[in-house]
């Protein structure tokens, strides 16, 4: 569908669509959501690469693409490493990488495939400092193999491995703060982002190609069927993992952190409002809940003070 | 075409390797330490560090499985590349060796043959790299460090032709290690030899918007397995036309899957692969001289495996001595599996017995061979098989 030029120019995310109608996720699907936005800033000049997730079957099966960019499927564990060897291929063709109108080398990849089995290759990505762009799309859990637990699984959440019973639920640890781990490899970008604000994902996609280096976006990105959650409710869910300090939106650029939430002024809502439509946390006592809650809040404060230290 | 005048150098297989890439004009270059293959990829960083090549991007990656991982992403976006491993590096990538060849990339790696551990070994054997046998990867052995060179150079034409993998194979430090002389071939010969690579496909056209490994389901999975086969089949008749040509460009002819070796009216022959059919090859001359009538066969190329070229030589010979530095636990020698089953079906049946030999680096002598030599007459006189199998050095 052409969209007017007047229109176009009111929108404020890139009106062009380079992710087609027809892929296979779920109804509500974030991962799905992102793909998208991704498309949207970056456009088809782009190699992704996806490693096995539900991303793979969302991509479209033999012979089809759902995107409108060129696309190598590999192994669980190599997104990083993959991203290396074109990044590298790229270079030594003589291509521009990056930049305002370079090739850019995107790789695609769950939480599981980050902070998991991949998180080996995803910091030799990091370290070696190769042009390209590593969005991990956060949905707490292995959805393609069926809902089994992740690093980035949050304490007290059913998964069909750690499964919440009559008398106890197994999920005991917090989730894996990857964006730390990252940013503890002083990479030049690092960013969280949601899929709820696409203005704020879209504005660090194209930050992240300007700047030279490696760059890594966590974006939340919420799985009804995973989580238990309605589908239309995909979208308030997120919005109110950032409200809640649950999942903040920040950034740190060469050694700077920068909370940027819509409410940073307010107090985080309480965790109940985060929890409250997703059948996951159905297992959860008062006092897991409370767990749960002071975690959230010393990681805020935590982050708060990087923030106002390193600002 | 300009006469081709050999450049002499005294290099180790491992160097011969490295400049055989050099000359290759590869582009990715991602590798991960491990003896006895290290010095392959710290020459080639060397060549880096020295501006002795351009646009050869190295990507110093942190695991074998990476590597594998680095040059299948390069590869896939269109470049020439090549990595190197051992053991348990080529242990570590066996997943990434199926998708090298499942993606039809046209990687070439040097695999320093080492045995695995526990216990752990550095030294020589073949187990490694022939457990890697149904990856899809073509496998060249190479006998001396000539031909490492010549391997490696040859394995990219024959890789890019039918758009498969290809491992060039030397063994732990009896070549890795081992300095000799090396005929190297001018870079603008080699490069009349070895034209620039066109990919299958490549990830910067960007007008289609394709994807690559995108699942399959049951209607179609099937038939890339075919296609793949085909291309194996397809890559023998290459290999012997690139073998050919080499030959007639450079003098060393390789237009033989396998190479006998003074097998002219021979009662029987040693068979085998790798570094130590030049020790075969001299016992064979010292036997000769004593009065044995006794030749060589050796395998250059086990993936694809040259049934036919077996089975015109197999027809014409009375015993096969199948030298294995390797082992299939629960079966036997891995060479010696693969050549029976080749023959079962075409009715040339010699005598064929399996020596296990050398494991683990262990020495394999010129004396060695005369006793299998006199072990081979003994049985081959009551016309049946002592064992099928020998584990011929174990300490009694
Ligand atoms: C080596 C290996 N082990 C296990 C698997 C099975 N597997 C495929 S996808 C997947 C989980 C993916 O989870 P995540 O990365 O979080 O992405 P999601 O499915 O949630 O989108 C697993 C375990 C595999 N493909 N490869
Ligand atoms: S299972 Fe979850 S992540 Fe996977 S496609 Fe469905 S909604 Fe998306």
């Amino acid at each position: 569908m052409e969209i007017p030029e007047n229109v176009k120019k009111r929108l404020s995310i890139p009106a062009e669509e380079h992710f087609y109608a027809g892929h296979t996720a779920c109804q509500g699907c974030g991962a799905a959501l992102g793909l998208r936005y991704v498309l949207k800033a970056y456009g088809k000049k782009t190699i992704f690469t996806i490693p096995a997730c539900c991303s793979t079957i969302i991509a479209g099966a033999w012979p089809y693409n759902t995107l409108d960019a060129n696309l190598f499927h590999t192994a669980f564990a190599t997104t990083g490493a993959v991203m290396g060897g074109i990044e590298a291929a790229l270079k030594a063709r003589g291509f521009k990488v990056k930049g305002e109108d370079g090739v850019m080398v995107v790789g695609w990849a769950g939480d599981g495939g980050t902070a998991d089995i991949g998180l080996q290759a995803l910091s030799g990505f990091l370290e070696r400092g190769h042009d390209a762009v590593y969005i991990m799309y956060d949905n707490e859990a292995y959805m393609n193999t069926g809902i089994q637990r992740s690093g980035s699984t949050p304490y007290g959440a059913w998964t069909t491995n750690t499964p919440g019973g009559k008398k106890h639920f197994l999920e005991k640890r917090h989730k894996k703060k990857v964006i730390d781990i990252v940013i503890a490899h002083e990479v030049p970008y690092a960013a969280t982002a949601s899929v709820a604000y696409p203005e704020d994902f879209i504005r660090k996609l194209k930050k992240a190609r300007k700047i030279p280096g490696p760059s890594f976006i966590q974006l939340f990105a919420p799985c009804p069927t995973g989580w238990r959650s309605p589908t239309d409710k995909s979208i308030e869910i997120a919005r109110l993992a950032v409200q809640t300090a649950y999942f903040p939106l920040f950034e740190y650029e060469n050694g700077k952190y920068r909370i940027n939430m819509p409410s940073t002024k307010k107090e985080p809502k309480p965790i109940e409002e985060f929890l409250k439509y997703q059948g996951r946390f159905k297992y959860m006592t008062k006092e897991d809940i409370e767990v749960l809650q002071e975690w959230v809040l010393h990681e805020w404060e935590k982050l708060k003070k990087l923030a106002e230290v390193f600002g | 075409m300009a006469e081709y005048k050999p450049i002499r150098k005294v290099v180790s297989g491992n160097y011969a390797a490295a400049y055989a890439a050099k000359h290759a004009r590869v582009q990715v270059v991602a590798a991960y330490p491990i003896t006895p293959q290290t010095s392959i990829i710290e020459k080639i960083a060397e060549f880096i560090a020295n501006g002795e090549v351009e646009n050869l991007q190295y990507v110093p990656v942190e695991s074998e499985h990476s590597a594998m991982a680095a040059c299948i992403g390069a590869s896939a976006a269109g470049a020439r590349v090549f990595t190197a491993t051992a053991a348990q590096g080529l242990a570590l990538m066996h997943e990434m060796l199926h998708w090298a060849s499942g993606a039809r990339l046209p990687i070439v790696m040097v695999n320093a043959n080492r045995a695995l551990a526990p216990p752990w070994s550095v030294w020589d054997e073949q187990t490694d790299s022939l457990a890697q046998r149904d990856t899809g990867w073509m496998q060249f052995y190479a006998e001396n460090n000539q031909e490492v060179y010549d391997g490696v150079l040859m394995a990219f034409k024959v890789a890019e032709t039918v758009n498969l993998p290809a491992m060039v194979i030397e063994s732990a430090f009896i070549l890795s290690h081992t300095y000799d002389v090396v005929e190297m071939i001018p870079q603008e010969l080699v490069d009349e030899f070895l034209p620039p690579r066109e990919p299958l496909y490549d990830l910067t056209d960007f007008e289609k918007s394709f994807s690559v490994g995108a699942l399959a389901t049951p209607a179609d999975y099937y038939e890339f397995r075919y296609k793949e086969q085909k291309a194996m089949e397809e890559a023998k008749e290459v290999i012997r036309e690139v073998g050919k040509e080499f030959g007639e460009r450079f003098g060393r002819d390789y237009s033989g899957m396998i190479e006998p070796y003074r097998v002219e009216d021979a009662d029987f022959v040693f068979m085998g692969m790798g570094s130590l059919m030049g020790t075969v090859k001299q016992a064979v001359d010292i036997l000769r001289d004593e009065g044995y009538r006794v030749g060589a066969l050796k395998v250059r190329w086990f993936r694809p495996f040259p049934k036919e070229e077996l089975y015109e030589f197999a027809k014409e010979v009375g015993g096969i001595a199948v030298i294995d530095r390797n082992y299939s636990f629960g079966m036997e020698g891995i060479l010696f599996t693969e050549a029976k089953g080749a023959l079962y079906n075409t009715g040339a049946r010699p005598l064929m017995k399996d020596y296990i030999v050398g494991l683990g680096g262990r020495d394999f002598t010129v004396n060695d061979v005369r006793k299998i030599a006199e072990n081979m007459k003994t049985i081959m006189g009551k016309g049946e098989l002592d064992v099928e199998v020998d584990w011929y050095h174990l300490k009694r």
